[in-house]
C-alpha cells in the first residue's frame, strides 16, 4: 500500500486555480522530488497535503495516508500531521519562534507526539543526529547561522519519528557549501530511518542528488513524472527539456579574448565598519574587505566568487562608488578614487546591475524615467537626444522602446533584468559590475539573460566584473576567477584550471559542494562528508 | 539580520543589564534636557515673581529684598543648577501662592492622580487584551465584528465626556456611586476607592478599545507568520499554536503601546479629574497657571515628564526581557 | 480613485468626514442663527422646529454652535497635522537620506518630544502666552512632529534598502533629490493614513484641551468648549453635554473608518499594529 496517495488535488484562491488537479503517490521510504519554477504550485501542493494552506485558499480532491483519508477535524488532522509527517521550510529564520530557545522548540515537538512512538527520542539525541552541538540548543534562532537553523528545523521535524518528511526548498536560503551539507544530511537521514521524502525544489541538480523519482510541475499541473534518470536525462516534455537545458551552461569560449590595457586597479582596499558594544564602547571593527588588490583589463570578464558574507558585495559597492574604502585606493582608467568620491565624469563609465530585478526600479516611476536617471551624469548631453539614447539601450537588450512608458509591475522578472541591464548601458559605460545577475531569476530565463550579457560584451567591448556564488555560471562566463574568503582574495586563475585543480581550502570546498551535472553518473551515496 | 553564531555565549542577564544601563543614560539625558527646556521657557516669561507676591503696591526696596531672598538675582545657570540640585534632594521650592513646599503639594495630589492612572491601566488591560485575543481567534466571525465595532466606537469617545455620561447614569440616575469629590485615603480608603471608580472607568474605555485593536492586529499578524505554520506542522491546531507561540510574540507591539499608554493616562487624568472635581495634579496646575505660580508649574510639569519617561524606560527594559534579539545591542 | 472608493468602509468614512467638514465650512457663510446672538429669554429650549437641537444656557442655537464648533475642531486638528507633516516628514526623510548623526539627532529629538504629551505642552504654552486655540494647535502639532518623523523614517528606511535607491545614488543624485524623488512618493500612502489617524486624535485632543480651559476661548467656539460651558449644568441640562459629545464621537468615527479603509485600500501590508494610536 502506498504511504501517500494524492488524487485530483485542486487548490483555489477564489476563482484562480493554483493547483490544477494533480495526482501522485509515494511508497514507504521512497524519495520523490517535485520540481517547478516560482508560481508552479509546488509549495501549495505540499501545504495542501498537510492541511496548512494559507487563509483564502481552498482545496478539493482526495489525500490518503496509508490508504485512509485524512481526518476532517482540525485537531485530529493536526495530531496526525505531527506524528506522521515532518516538515522543513525554506526560510529557517522566520520558521523558528524568535522568542523560544531551540531546545524548547524541539522538546515541544517531542512532548506533543510522545504517545505515538515507543522509543522516545530526547533533544540531545536529535541535536546530535542533525549535526548540532548541545550548546546550540540553548540558543535562540537569531544566534545561529542559516545552516544551523535549518538543522534545528530538521531536528524538530524528526522529533516524532515521522514516516514522511516534506522539505520545501530547504536549501535555497543557504549558501553553496551549507546547501550541499544540508542536502547530504537530508538524504542521509531518510536513508537511515527509511523515511519517505517529498522534496520540493526549483533546483534540478539538488533533486537529482537526493531523490529517486521526480515530478515536474508547471502552472499547477504535473507535466512529467518518472525516475530521476528518465526525466532528467531524457526528458519527454518540452517544458522539462527547457528546464534541463537551462540548468546546463554552455562551456566557456575557449579562445582568449584580446585584452586591452588595465582598466580598473584595486590597490590594497580595506573596508572597516566601526562597531560599539551595548555601552557605546568601541570594539574591534568589522572588516568585510581586508587589503584586497586586483586589476581588470579592458575587455576582460572577471568573476568574484565566495560564500555569502565573504565581502564580495562590499567590494563591489566600493568599486562603483556606493561605499568608501577605509584604506587603499582604486584607479579607473588611471584616475584614483576611494569610493564615494568617484568623480561624476567617471561614474558614467562604471555601471552596476543589481541582483533583484523586482526592487531595482521605483514602482512609481515609468521605466523611461528610471532609465533616463543615469543620463544625469552627462550634463553636456542635449535633452533632445535622451529618447534616442533610451531607445538605443532598450533595443540593445532586445526589448521594444515602446515599453519605456510602462511601469515596472507590468514586466516579468526576466524582462526587468533586461531593463536593468539597459539602464546600466544608457551612459555607454566601459565597466559593468554585475551583482549575482541571474540568481533571482527563474531557471528557464537565466540562460537568455546570460546569453544577452555575453552578446553585449562582445558587441560593445565591455568589461565585466561578475559577483556570484554560482560556479557553473562563472565557469561559463568568465576569463578569470577570483575566490574571496573573509575579506581576502585567496586564489585566482582561469576557471578551467582553478576548478579542476583548486589549491586553496575554500576553493576546494566550493568545488566539492558543486552538485554534479545532470548527465554525470548518479551516485547518491557519494555525498561529501562535512 | 542574523547574529553571528558566537553571539549566544554571553550571559543574557549581563546583556540585559548593559541594555538597561544604556536606556538609563538616555532616560537621564531626556529628563535633564526636559528640565532645561521647562526652565528656559518659564524663565523667559515677563513678570517678576517677587513683584507678583508682594502686589503692585510694594516698594522697590522690598521687592529687591524678596528677589535676593528668593535667589532671583543669581545668573540663570546658577538658578537652574540650584533647582536641579534641590529636586535631587526632594526640594522643589516653595509655592508662593499656596505658601507651601511644592514637593508636598505635588505629593498630596499624586495620591489621587497615580492611583487613578494605575486603576485605569489595570481596567483597560483586563478588558482590552482578552477582547482583542478573542476577536483575533474568531476572526471574521460575528463576535469579532461586534468587538471591533465596540472598539471603533470606544476609541472615538472623549474620556472626559464618557465620564460625564457615567455620572449621569451611575450617580444621578442609579445613585450607586458619588458624582464627584474625593475622600482622602487616610480618612476612608473605601470611600476613596469608590470615588476613583467612575473616573478610572472613564479613562479606561478608550485605552481598552485601543488595546483590543492592537492586540487583535498583532495576533492576526503573528498568525500569518512562518513559525506559527511550523508549530502547526509539529501537531498543534491553529488555536493551540497561537496560544503557545503567537501570544508572546503578539505582546511585543502591545508592550510598546502599554508604555505609552500609562504615560498618557497620567496626562489624561488632568482632563478627567475636572469632571469629577477630584483634587489631582490637573487642578493644582490649572490654579497655578491662573495665579502665575511658576515654581509650582515648573515642579508639576517635571513630575509629569518624569512619570512619562520612567514608564517608557520600564517598557524598554520589559521589551528586552521578553525579546532576546533586543539584548544584543540591536536598535529597535 | 475608483479603486479606492470600491472599499465600502473608505467610501462611507470619507463621505461622512466630508459632510462634517462641509457643515463646518458652511458656518462661515451661513448658520441657522448667528452664534453670537444671545437671548436669555429662549435659553435651555429643548429641540423645537426652529431650534432643531435646542438652545444653550445663553439662548444660542445649538445647531449653529455645533456647525461653528466643528469648523474650529477640524481647523485645529488639520493645522496640527500640517505642523506634524511639515516638520516631521522632512526630519524623518533626512534621517534616512543622510543617516549617521542626522539620524541619531532626529531619533533622540523625537524620543524627547514624546516625553511631552500635548497636555504638558499646552500647560507650558498657556503659562507663557495665555490660553487660546493657537495653543491647542501648537501643542497637538508638536506632539504630531515625532509621530510623523517616525512614520516617515520607518517607511523610508524600508524603501532606502531597495536597489532603485542605490541606482539613483549611482546616477549621481544627491541625498535631497533622492529623498524627494524616490523616498517621499513611496511613503505618501503611509503619511496619508497616519494623517487621518492624527486628525481624529487631534479632534479628541482639542476637545480635551478646550474642556480644561487650555484651548479655544470664547467668543470663538469649539466642540470641546461647548462641553466646558455645559460642565456646570450637565446634571440639569444633560442635552447640552450629550449633543456636542455625540458630534465629536461621530466625527472621530468617520475619520477612523476613512483611515482604516484607506489603509486597506492603499496597501494591505500596512495592516499592522499602529504604534501611534494614543494621545
Amino acid at each position: 500500500m502506498s504511504l501517500l496517495e494524492v488524487k485530483d488535488l485542486v487548490v483555489r484562491f477564489g476563482d484562480a486555480v493554483a493547483v490544477d488537479g494533480i495526482s501522485l503517490t509515494l511508497q514507504p521510504g521512497e524519495r520523490l522530488g517535485i520540481i517547478g519554477e516560482s508560481g508552479s504550485g509546488k509549495t501549495l501542493t505540499a501545504l495542501a497535503i498537510t492541511d496548512l494552506l494559507p487563509e483564502g485558499a481552498s482545496r478539493s480532491g482526495t489525500i490518503l495516508l496509508d490508504g485512509a483519508p485524512m481526518p476532517t477535524s482540525e485537531r485530529a488532522m493536526a495530531r496526525l500531521r505531527g506524528q506522521r509527517i515532518g516538515m522543513v521550510f525554506q526560510e529557517p529564520m522566520t520558521a523558528l519562534n524568535p522568542l523560544m530557545r531551540i531546545n524548547d522548540q524541539i522538546a515541544e515537538a517531542i512532548e506533543l507526539n510522545s504517545q505515538h512512538v515507543s522509543a522516545q527520542l530526547d533533544t540531545p539525541q536529535l541535536l546530535t543526529e542533525v549535526g548540532l552541538e548541545q550548546k546550540h540548543g540553548d540558543r535562540y534562532a537569531h544566534q545561529l547561522s542559516g545552516g544551523q537553523r535549518q538543522r534545528a528545523m530538521i531536528a524538530m521535524a524528526l522529533a516524532s519519528q515521522p514516516d514522511l518528511l516534506i522539505a520545501d526548498e530547504p536549501t535555497s536560503a543557504l549558501d553553496l557549501i551549507t546547501q550541499r551539507l544540508v542536502l547530504a544530511l537530508i538524504a542521509d537521514i531518510c536513508a537511515r530511518r527509511r523515511m519517505a521524502l517529498l522534496f520540493i525544489s526549483h533546483d534540478l541538480k539538488a533533486v537529482a542528488q537526493v531523490c529517486t523519482r521526480v515530478a515536474v510541475m508547471h502552472s499547477g499541473r504535473i507535466v512529467e513524472t518518472g525516475s530521476v534518470e528518465q526525466v532528467l536525462r531524457a526528458p519527454q516534455q518540452d517544458y522539462t527539456r527547457r528546464l534541463v537545458s537551462a540548468s546546463r551552461f554552455a562551456p566557456a569560449a575557449t579562445e582568449l579574448r584580446p585584452l586591452g590595457e588595465t582598466l580598473l586597479q584595486v590597490k590594497g582596499v580595506t573596508r572597516d565598519y566601526h562597531r560599539r558594544n551595548a555601552l557605546f564602547w568601541p570594539i574591534a571593527p568589522l572588516r568585510p574587505v581586508n587589503d584586497v588588490s586586483l586589476s581588470i583589463a579592458s575587455g576582460e570578464v572577471v568573476a568574484l566568487v565566495g560564500p555569502s558574507g565573504c565581502g564580495k558585495t562590499t567590494l563591489a559597492k566600493v568599486i562603483v562608488g556606493l561605499d568608501s574604502a577605509s584604506a587603499g585606493s582604486i584607479a579607473f582608467a588611471g584616475q584614483s578614487y576611494r569610493g564615494r568620491d568617484l568623480p561624476k565624469a567617471l561614474r558614467r563609465d562604471i555601471s552596476l546591475v543589481f541582483q533583484d530585478p523586482f526592487s531595482s526600479f521605483d514602482p512609481r516611476m515609468s521605466i523611461g524615467a528610471s532609465l533616463s536617471e543615469p543620463l544625469h551624469l552627462e550634463p553636456a548631453l542635449d535633452r533632445a537626444l535622451t529618447p534616442a539614447r533610451l531607445a538605443e539601450a532598450v533595443s540593445a537588450v532586445g526589448l521594444d522602446p515602446a515599453m519605456l512608458d510602462r511601469y515596472p509591475h507590468e514586466f516579468s522578472g526576466g524582462q526587468r533584468q533586461r531593463l536593468a541591464i539597459a539602464r546600466a548601458l544608457v551612459t555607454r559605460p566601459r565597466l559593468l559590475v554585475l551583482d549575482e545577475p541571474v540568481s533571482a531569476l527563474d531557471v528557464s530565463v537565466r540562460g537568455e539573460v546570460l546569453e544577452l550579457l555575453a552578446r553585449l560584451q562582445a558587441q560593445f567591448g565591455l568589461t565585466y566584473l561578475i559577483i556570484s556564488h554560482d560556479l557553473d555560471m562563472v565557469a561559463a562566463m568568465a576569463d578569470r576567477v577570483l575566490v574571496m574568503e573573509a575579506g581576502r582574495i585567496v586564489e585566482q586563475g582561469r576557471p578551467g584550471e582553478i576548478f579542476a585543480h583548486p589549491l586553496h581550502r575554500l576553493t576546494q570546498e566550493l568545488v566539492a559542494a558543486r552538485l554534479p551535472e545532470l548527465d554525470a553518473p548518479s551516485d547518491p551515496d557519494a555525498t561529501p562528508a562535512g | 539580520m542574523g547574529g553571528g553564531p558566537e553571539g549566544g555565549d554571553t550571559a543574557p542577564s549581563r546583556a540585559v543589564i548593559a541594555y538597561a544601563l544604556r536606556r538609563l543614560i538616555g532616560f537621564a539625558v531626556t529628563l535633564l534636557v526636559a528640565a532645561l527646556v521647562i526652565f528656559v521657557l518659564l524663565d523667559l516669561l515677563p513678570g517678576d515673581p517677587a513683584q507678583f507676591i508682594l502686589g503692585i503696591n510694594a516698594t522697590p526696596a522690598s521687592v529687591a529684598q524678596l528677589r535676593l531672598q528668593m535667589g532671583l538675582d543669581a545668573p540663570a545657570y546658577q538658578r537652574f543648577l540650584g533647582w536641579l540640585g534641590g529636586m535631587l534632594q526632594g526640594d522643589f521650592g516653595m509655592s508662593y501662592t499656596q505658601r507651601a513646599p511644592v514637593a508636598q503639594l505635588i505629593w498630596d495630589r499624586l495620591g489621587v492622580t497615580l492611583p487613578l492612572a494605575v486603576f485605569a491601566m489595570v481596567i483597560s488591560m483586563v478588558v482590552g487584551l482578552p477582547l482583542g485575543l478573542l476577536a483575533a481567534r474568531r476572526r471574521g466571525k460575528a463576535i469579532d465584528t461586534t468587538i471591533m465595532v465596540l472598539a471603533q466606537t470606544g476609541v472615538a469617545i472623549p474620556n472626559f465626556w464618557f465620564g460625564m455620561l457615567l455620572v449621569l447614569v451611575f450617580a444621578v440616575g442609579l445613585r450607586w456611586l458619588p458624582p464627584g469629590g474625593f475622600t482622602p485615603w487616610i480618612e476612608d480608603s473605601g470611600l476613596a476607592l469608590r470615588g476613583l471608580l467612575l473616573p478610572s472607568l472613564a479613562l479606561a474605555l478608550p485605552q481598552a478599545s485601543i488595546l483590543a485593536r492592537v492586540m487583535r492586529t498583532a495576533l492576526v499578524d503573528v498568525a500569518g507568520q512562518d513559525f506559527i505554520r511550523t508549530a502547526r506542522a509539529k501537531g498543534l491546531t491553529m488555536d493551540e499554536a497561537l496560544w503557545r507561540h503567537g501570544v508572546r510574540n503578539a505582546l511585543l507591539p502591545v508592550l510598546t503601546i502599554l508604555g505609552l499608554q500609562f504615560a498618557y493616562l497620567v496626562a489624561g487624568t488632568i482632563v478627567v479629574e475636572n469632571v469629577f472635581y477630584l483634587p489631582g495634579l490637573g487642578k493644582l496646575i490649572y490654579t497655578a497657571i491662573l495665579e502665575r505660580d511658576l515654581i509650582l508649574v515648573r515642579g508639576a510639569t517635571i513630575i509629569l515628564i518624569l512619570a512619562v519617561t520612567s514608564t517608557m524606560l520600564l517598557t524598554d527594559i520589559a521589551y528586552a526581557l521578553v525579546d532576546p534579539r533586543l539584548r544584543e545591542g540591536a536598535q529597535r | 480613485m475608483r479603486r479606492l472608493l470600491s472599499h465600502p468602509s473608505l467610501a462611507i468614512g470619507l463621505i461622512a468626514t466630508l459632510a462634517f467638514a462641509l457643515l463646518g465650512l458652511l458656518s462661515l457663510v451661513w448658520t441657522p442663527f448667528p452664534i453670537t446672538e444671545i437671548d436669555i429669554g429662549r435659553r435651555f429650549l429643548g429641540p423645537t422646529a426652529a431650534h432643531w437641537l435646542g438652545t444653550d444656557n445663553l439662548g444660542r442655537d445649538m445647531v449653529s454652535l455645533l456647525m461653528s464648533g466643528t469648523l474650529t475642531s477640524f481647523t485645529v486638528a488639520l493645522l496640527a497635522v500640517a505642523i506634524g507633516v511639515g516638520i516631521g516628514v522632512p526630519l524623518g526623510l533626512a534621517a534616512v537620506a543622510w543617516g549617521g548623526w542626522v539620524e541619531w539627532l532626529v531619533l533622540r529629538l523625537s524620543d524627547f518630544v514624546f516625553a511631552f504629551p500635548a497636555v504638558i505642552v499646552a500647560i507650558l504654552i498657556t503659562t507663557l502666552v495665555g490660553p487660546g486655540a493657537v495653543n491647542a494647535i501648537v501643542a497637538i502639532g508638536i506632539f504630531n512632529i515625532p509621530v510623523f518623523a517616525r512614520v516617515a523614517r520607518g517607511g523610508a528606511l524600508s524603501i532606502a534598502t531597495l536597489d532603485f535607491v542605490a541606482a539613483a545614488q549611482l546616477a549621481g543624485l544627491g541625498n535631497a533629490r533622492i529623498a524627494l524623488r524616490h523616498l517621499l512618493p513611496n511613503i505618501m500612502s503611509l503619511i496619508i493614513v497616519q494623517g487621518t489617524i492624527q486628525m481624529s486624535l487631534g479632534i479628541l485632543s482639542e476637545a480635551g484641551l478646550s474642556y480644561i480651559g487650555l484651548g479655544t476661548q470664547p467668543p470663538e467656539t469649539s466642540l470641546g468648549l461647548m462641553l466646558r460651558d455645559a460642565q456646570s449644568l450637565f446634571l440639569l441640562h444633560p442635552l447640552l453635554t450629550i449633543i456636542p459629545g455625540l458630534c465629536i464621537v461621530a466625527i472621530v468615527i468617520a475619520l477612523n473608518i476613512a483611515g482604516d479603509g484607506l489603509r486597506d485600500a492603499i496597501d494591505p501590508r500596512l495592516r499592522q499594529g499602529n504604534r501611534n494610536v494614543l494621545a
